[in-house]
This record gives C-alpha cells, sequence and structure tokens, in this order.
C-alpha cells in the first residue's frame, strides 16, 4: 500500500503557508495586504512564508505601484497549483482511511 | 488518527480561507449600527410628520387635495436624507477599518459586492417608484423590506456571509407587513432600524472586538 503521507507536501505543512496557498489558488491574484487581513497576522510574519513559498517556486510575486505606494501581489504558478492539489488529495486520502 | 484528525482541519482551513479571499470583508459592523441609527432618526421624523396630517385630517391613502401632495414631497425628502445619511455614516466605518487593516477598499471584492447588491437594489427602486406613482402607499414598505432582504441574501456570497441572516429577517419582515398594511412605518423602523443595530453590534462583537482591544 502506498503510504499517503508521502504526498503531503512538506511546503504546506503550515497553516499560514495552507492559507496563502488557498487564497490564490482561487483568486488571480491577491496582493500582501489582503492576504495579511485574510489570515490576520503580522507583516513579517507573512513575509516570511511569503519568502519560502516564493523559494519554492509555487508561488510567484509580482512587484507594482498604485500612485507612490508599492503594490505587490502574488500569484499561483501551474507548478504551486498541482503542488496543492496532490496536497489537497492526499489530504482526502487520510480521512477516507479514517472510515 | 490524530494525523488524520490534522488533515480534516487542513481541510476545514483551506476551505474557509478559499471562501473568505475572494470576499470584501472589511464591512464594518459599526456601519450597520450607524446605518440603523440613521434609520431609525429617520422614522421618527416621518412618523412626527405623518401624526400632524392625522391632525389635519389628511390620511396617508388621500392625496387629493393639495396640502396633502405636498406632505408626500416632505416625506419623500426625508426618505431620501436618511438613506443619504445611512450611506455616508456606513461608508464612513468601513472605510475606517479598511484604512486600519491597510487593504484598499475599492478592490475586486469590493466591486462584485457593490454591484450584486446594487442590481437588486435598483430593479426594486425602479419597482417602489412605479407603486408610489400607482397609489399603492401601503405596499411601499414591505416593497422597500423585501427588495433590500433581497439584495443583502445575494450581497452575502461576497462579503461577511452572515449578512445573509439579515437578509432573510427583511424578507420575512416585509412578508408580514403585506398583510398588516398601515403599520409600515412601525416594520420599517424595526427592518431598516433595530435589525441593523441588532447585526451590526453581532458582527462587531464576532470580528471586530478583539483587534480593538489590541489598539
Amino acid at each position: 500500500m502506498i503510504n499517503p503521507i508521502e504526498n503531503l507536501n512538506k511546503i504546506f505543512d503550515n497553516r499560514i503557508r495552507l492559507g496563502i496557498m488557498s487564497a490564490l489558488v482561487v483568486n488571480e491574484s491577491v496582493n500582501f495586504n489582503e492576504l495579511k487581513e485574510l489570515l490576520d497576522i503580522t507583516d513579517g510574519n507573512l513575509a516570511s512564508h511569503l519568502k519560502t513559498l516564493e523559494e519554492s517556486g509555487t508561488i510567484k510575486v509580482d512587484k507594482g505601484f498604485i500612485g507612490r505606494k508599492t503594490n505587490t501581489t502574488y500569484s499561483i504558478t501551474k507548478m504551486g497549483e498541482k503542488a496543492f492539489k496532490a496536497h489537497l488529495s492526499a489530504l482526502e486520502k487520510m480521512i477516507k482511511n479514517m472510515k | 488518527m490524530a494525523e488524520q484528525n490534522q488533515s480534516l482541519a487542513d481541510l476545514q482551513h483551506i476551505k474557509k480561507m478559499m471562501e473568505r479571499s475572494g470576499r470584501f470583508i472589511s464591512l464594518s459592523g459599526l456601519s450597520g449600527v450607524a446605518a440603523g441609527i440613521c434609520a431609525l432618526a429617520g422614522a421618527w421624523f416621518a412618523y412626527q410628520n405623518i401624526h400632524s396630517w392625522g391632525a389635519g385630517n389628511c390620511l396617508l391613502n388621500d392625496f387629493s387635495n393639495e396640502p396633502c401632495v405636498i406632505k408626500l414631497d416632505v416625506l419623500l425628502l426625508i426618505a431620501g436624507v436618511t438613506f443619504a445619511a445611512a450611506f455616508i455614516s456606513a461608508f464612513i466605518f468601513t472605510y475606517l477599518r479598511s484604512k486600519k487593516n491597510n487593504v484598499s477598499l475599492w478592490g475586486p471584492g469590493a466591486m462584485r459586492l457593490f454591484w450584486n447588491t446594487f442590481i437588486p437594489l435598483a430593479a426594486g427602486s425602479i419597482f417602489i417608484f412605479r407603486m408610489l406613482q400607482a397609489g399603492m402607499f401601503g405596499l411601499i414598505a414591505p416593497g422597500c423590506l423585501i427588495f433590500y432582504g433581497l439584495a443583502l441574501v445575494n450581497a452575502s456570497k461576497y462579503t461577511l456571509g452572515e449578512i445573509r441572516y439579515l437578509g432573510y429577517c427583511e424578507i420575512i419582515l416585509g412578508i408580514i407587513n403585506l398583510w398588516s398594511i398601515g403599520y409600515g412605518l412601525e416594520f420599517w423602523a424595526i427592518g431598516f432600524g433595530l435589525l441593523h443595530i441588532t447585526y451590526g453590534i453581532a458582527m462587531w462583537w464576532k470580528y471586530e472586538r478583539k483587534t480593538s482591544d489590541s489598539m
């Protein structure tokens, strides 16, 4: 039997990263402040998790401006979407095994 | 077993985040309270006016004589001012909240919320305007309540989901009012005044109390 835990992605092994991915998978792009409001966390905390996700290649960052203010938006990559879906089905499998 | 419960909790978290992320969540509970207070004030002024008509033997559904028609204009003016005051004060509290959270107010989420509230409201306004022209004054308050309730139920997909319960209450109240013609102002005050205030306090308690304590 294949162990379903193998398919669980270590990168999503965190509530905040999971939350970021959930938001990005249903929205074309989300900016930093919107993510902050959604997850209710501090700037530094959010930034560090975004960095981890960016480095893993699951999300991409787009730095822009609205007037003079910086507007950093995040979106999911093709690879990120695939990895997140695989993670979801792994979670699903684990729950099915429970029964 | 613990891992499986963990997966279940993770999935629930994902679901919640997906649902919330596309929505406009800056809507402040205090906006509801402010709009409710404006509505109560408006209803009070309208009541004073209608009361003084009664003294002048001018019935609500009797617009054949000149002074009564002028009073209808006064009533419409009160309604207009009340709506403007409610809208502006509701806007201010939501603006302040989005400012505090450093989120832009006019994002795609707000846009979706605006259109999906505006369409049923606009259709309802036109309908009510025609009822007014046709002289069906008794149906105006229930009409307002029902269309507003439908607008809120529709809006609930694009903002904090709890607003749907406010919508249901408005619809039920409007329907009851259809069979209690003549108590329009009372129903109107309950629907737009008391229900808004109750909803606003509940939402503030649930979502904003913590963050303002920490300020």
